[in-house]
């Protein structure tokens, strides 16, 4: 039992952006266990992928190949990776946890009847794995052990910062046919849709967001004005969502979007846990507030205690009155 | 359509989330319990589907004798079957005890009363978070599995799931009998109505009891995360702030 196979993920062919955070924490557990690296490519190694692996010094790769693989399937791709896994006796399967990573894990390790651990942000090998990982999104660590010598391992998602080396050097890209049971072809993804193009809720230099204390759907008119001054999304809470006030697509938090813009501007959300971890990653936050010993306020980096019907129709009227002085001079 | 879904018992902490003196556990003294949201919406969306094609929604927990207050509110929104495997140890089975008290569950179930056309879980249980429950089960079934679905269509032949990326969707047809994993905003799940509460009173619930192989993961210890404390800057209590924090969004360089 040898090596650490992680899998790089992509859509058809096109790199995830987790894939170098997925290379950086596959160097670190490979130095650990003091075995090798080895990335893995489903389906052909495209130039992107074989840069990617240079820039990390990734010495040799991996390119499992099927005709069948004409796209992404989580079963496909999982019994791929399972006999992948007994193939080549890897010592840990590993992959960055986001959706699809964690699937294919999760679809790998059953096939293989392997434990697997979803969401580390540590993983140590003493004569037995010691792992730190995520639960509820985060808010909570859980130290696990295992007996085990095999194992599959999800790092969270953002928890590993992707560096790559100075310098690069050279891999040597081996390519492994399989022959995967047809059957499984039965989920691949039939079809693609596009909803929107350009910045989401989750890529949004500025989100402008409500909860509760906003009252109504209609009260969220001023919270769009605002965030279309600064070119920016709204968001809201699960008390908003819970209330038909806005779509769950607006939701930030555990069991929605997770962001990390500029500037987070919270306006009447008392910043319960589950909210706060979908909105902890934003550089700078900003609550608006009537309850100065609300989460969000402590919390926050800015904040203002009053009531937000007032707050924001005042920053959009000093705003536009700022804009007409500089147009007009 | 015959419709089993399985769903978890959490608690609904607020600002922070403390833990037990030994570590081992969510300290739910002055905490209230609910259904994982996600699960939440599986049970709605799985009412949904059989008010729309017929058939009945059989709701499965594993979790403490308590987990019967989860299957009674299902009860209240439209689910019909209720079944109860207790895990009474006082800490959560690993991923894999997991799934095979659930798949021991399912085959008699079957067994008994017929394929399940459809088993939905949540995409991931709210506390543990393990990603791989439901996957475990559908591969030990041996059907398709798909997570991450938010939107889910019953055809003639099968369904058609949605599957959220970010900024759209991806289409998968499965064949029934499918396993999918769903998260919250696939459907706005209803309040429960004067009907639904008197069908959680007389709701019938049948009680399992499972032996599972030791599990390979250990919990050691439940910690909190490194946190930075932050000196918040209070910009004004009034209207008037307006200016600080127009001043503050261009210092930021986002006007
Ligand atoms: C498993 C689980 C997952 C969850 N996932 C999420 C999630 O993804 N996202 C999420 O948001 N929540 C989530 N929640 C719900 C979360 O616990 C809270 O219930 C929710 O975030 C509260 O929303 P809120 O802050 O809008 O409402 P409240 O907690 O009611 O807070 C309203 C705030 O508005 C302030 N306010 C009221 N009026 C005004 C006014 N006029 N001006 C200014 N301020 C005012 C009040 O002081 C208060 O602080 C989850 C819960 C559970 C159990």
């Amino acid at each position: 039992m040898a090596g650490v196979y992680v899998v790089v993920e992509h859509d058809q062919g096109q790199l995830a952006p987790s894939a170098g955070e997925a290379l950086t924490a596959a160097r670190r557990l490979s130095d650990h266990l003091n075995e090798p690296v080895i990335a893995v490519v489903i389906g052909e190694a495209t130039t992107e992928f074989v840069s990617l692996c240079e820039e990390h010094g990734i010495p040799k790769a991996v390119s499992v190949l099927d005709p069948q693989i004409v796209d992404y399937g989580p079963e496909l791709w999982g019994q791929a990776m399972a006999e992948l896994f007994s193939l080549t006796e890897a010592r840990v399967v590993m992959a960055t946890g986001t959706d699809r990573g964690n699937e294919i894990l999760a679809q790998a390790s059953a096939r293989a009847q392997i434990p697997f651990v979803a969401n580390c942000i540590n993983a140590e090998f003493s004569g037995a794995w010691e792992l730190t990982r995520m639960q509820w999104g985060g808010s909570l660590l859980e130290d696990v052990t295992l007996d085990t010598s095999s194992l599959f391992i999800s790092y969270a998602h953002h928890s590993v910062e992707a560096e790559p080396l100075a310098a690069a050097s050279a891999t040597q890209i081996e390519s492994i046919e399989m022959n995967l049971d047809p059957v499984l072809c039965r989920s691949l993804v039939q079809d693609r849709v596009t909803l929107s193009e350009g910045t989401t809720l989750s890529t949004a230099a500025v989100v402008v967001s409500g909860g509760r204390g906003v009252g109504s759907a209609e009260g969220f008119a001023s919270l769009e004005a605002l965030a279309g001054l600064l070119s920016g999304k709204v968001g809201c809470s699960r008390a908003v969502t819970n209330n038909g006030w806005r779509s769950h697509a607006d939701q930030v938090g555990q069991t929605g979007t997770r962001i990390a813009p500029d500037i987070y501007i919270a306006c009447g959300i008392s910043g319960a846990i589950q909210h706060w971890v979908g909105a902890m990653a934003s550089k700078n936050i900003l609550a608006i507030n009537t309850d100065p010993e609300a989460n969000m306020v402590t919390k926050a980096g800015y904040a203002v205690i009053a009531d937000l019907h007032e707050v924001v129709p005042a920053i959009i009227a000093e705003i536009e009155r700022r804009r007409g002085n500089s147009t007009s001079t | 359509m015959r419709i089993l879904v399985c769903v978890k018992r959490v608690p609904a902490p607020g600002s922070r989330i403390n833990v037990t003196p030994d570590s081992l556990n969510v300290d739910t003294n002055h905490l209230g319990f609910t259904t994982s949201p996600h699960e939440e919406c599986a049970v709605e969306e799985a009412a949904q589907i059989v008010e729309q094609h017929g058939g009945g929604v059989t709701v499965l927990t594993v979790g403490p004798s308590e987990a019967e207050e989860q299957l009674r509110y299902a009860a209240s929104v439209g689910a019909t079957a209720f079944v109860l495997v207790s895990n009474d140890t006082g800490i959560d089975w690993d991923p894999q005890q997991t799934a095979d008290a659930i798949i021991e569950s399912i085959a008699e179930l079957e067994a008994d009363q017929g394929q399940f056309d459809l088993i939905l879980f949540g995409n991931e249980s709210a506390d543990s978070g393990g990603h791989q429950v439901g996957i475990r089960v559908a591969v030990a079934l041996g059907r398709p599995a798909v997570n991450g679905i938010k939107g889910i269509e019953v055809g003639v032949q099968g369904v058609t799931a949605r599957r959220e990326v970010d900024g759209g969707y991806e289409v998968y047809s499965l064949e029934i009998p499918a396993v999918l994993g769903v998260k919250e905003g696939i459907n706005l799940p209803r309040y429960p109505t004067m009907k639904g509460r008197l069908a959680s009173k007389k709701a019938e619930i049948s009680a399992r009891e499972t032996q599972v192989a030791p599990g390979a993961q250990q919990r050691r210890r439940l910690h909190q995360p490194e946190e930075t404390v932050i000196e918040t800057e209070i910009l004004g209590t009034s209207s008037d702030a307006a200016p600080k924090i127009v001043d503050l969004l261009e210092e930021l360089g986002v006007l």
